[in-house]
């Protein structure tokens, strides 16, 4: 089986994001007034290959963002799965 | 007395740190490529340098964290040896959870390269014994992710153990907006120090080091190590 696999990963909400910030004060100036709670991210894209089970797969991509695609230290994550050809 | 200086691809302050240890203070000093050694109960001290190992690329030291020669800094680390990460090599430790916290963006999101006035705030540490508690510091710092962030609970453990070695002098001395001034920290058994701040820039008084001021870091090492050996030769 092979799976399309999209990771993201920001700052947890208690911590302060300074990028956020910058980019709301750039949407701000731009005189998008309406904009609050911006925050800034990373996306990924991968491909994963030899997993047949939707669980084992979501077990191994815990593993990676907690070892290494995310530092649980600072940043939250999330990620969707599908079925690739 | 036997060094090590660790290069990750990307390290670019390996040779000044080379340079003080060698010529500065004498020292035999060895340079490691990233996956050279398997072990390293053969240094006295091991050094990880400032950079862009890996070119910063996910998160500064995220991935040279997972260099081979890592696992070696870590067993090396929990045996008790003398490990001192500055900069990028902070950077390193606290992503190999040698060290407690991450780094943020700076908060100004620019990368800042200028001279900090830094506090010693524990002096009784193997990397700070020539120093004295209070003494402050002219050191250059150069980073673009030096904003040390820990929880409430974290730091109270710091402030706890005195794991605080060094802090910006004030909020207005603090480059990158780090977490109640810190500019370097240890771990709990004092054995491992991440510090921001690039003491091989102010070892020489040609480099402005007039007060001693990066020079006295590299001299509480030396101290320390020399009591260590001292120790041993009376033991056996």
């Amino acid at each position: 089986m092979v799976w399309n696999v999209k990771v993201e990963t920001r700052l947890k909400e208690s911590i302060l994001d300074p990028q956020g910030q910058a980019v709301e004060k750039g949407l701000d100036a731009l005189g998008y007034k309406n904009v609050s709670d911006v925050h800034v991210g990373k996306y990924m894209e991968l491909t994963i290959e030899e997993v047949e089970d939707k669980k084992e797969l979501e077990k191994q991509l815990d593993e990676m963002c907690q070892r290494l695609l995310a530092n649980p230290v600072i940043e939250d994550y999330s990620f969707q799965v599908e079925k690739g050809d | 007395m036997k060094f090590a200086v660790i290069t990750f691809p990307g390290s670019n302050c390996d040779q000044d740190v080379l340079h003080v240890s060698q010529n500065v203070f004498n020292i035999n000093t060895v340079m490691l490529w990233h996956n050279q050694v398997k072990n390293l109960e053969e240094y006295d001290c091991v050094i990880l340098p400032g950079g862009f190992s890996y070119g910063d690329y996910l998160r500064s030291g995220a991935i040279a964290r997972f260099s081979s020669i890592m696992e070696a800094v870590i067993d090396y680390a929990n045996n008790g040896g003398l490990v001192m990460g500055i900069c990028n090599g902070f950077q390193i430790l606290l992503e190999a959870g040698l060290l407690p916290g991450a780094m943020k963006v700076n908060n100004s999101l620019k990368f800042v390269c200028k001279y900090t006035s830094v506090r010693i705030d524990n002096s009784d540490t193997a990397f700070t014994n020539a120093c004295d508690e209070g003494e402050v510091f002219k050191i250059p710092v150069a980073h673009g992710e030096g904003n040390y962030y820990i929880d409430k609970e974290g730091l109270e453990e710091l402030k706890n153990n005195k794991q605080i070695v060094m802090r910006y002098l004030n909020d207005e001395e603090n480059p990158n907006g780090s977490v109640d001034n810190i500019a370097g920290i240890c771990n709990k058994e004092k054995n491992v120090f991440g510090l921001m701040p690039h003491p091989e820039r102010c070892s020489e008084k040609i480099l402005g080091g007039s007060s001693g001021d990066g020079y006295k870091i590299f001299a509480s090492i030396v101290e320390t190590v020399e009591t260590l050996l001292k120790g041993s030769d009376n033991n056996g």
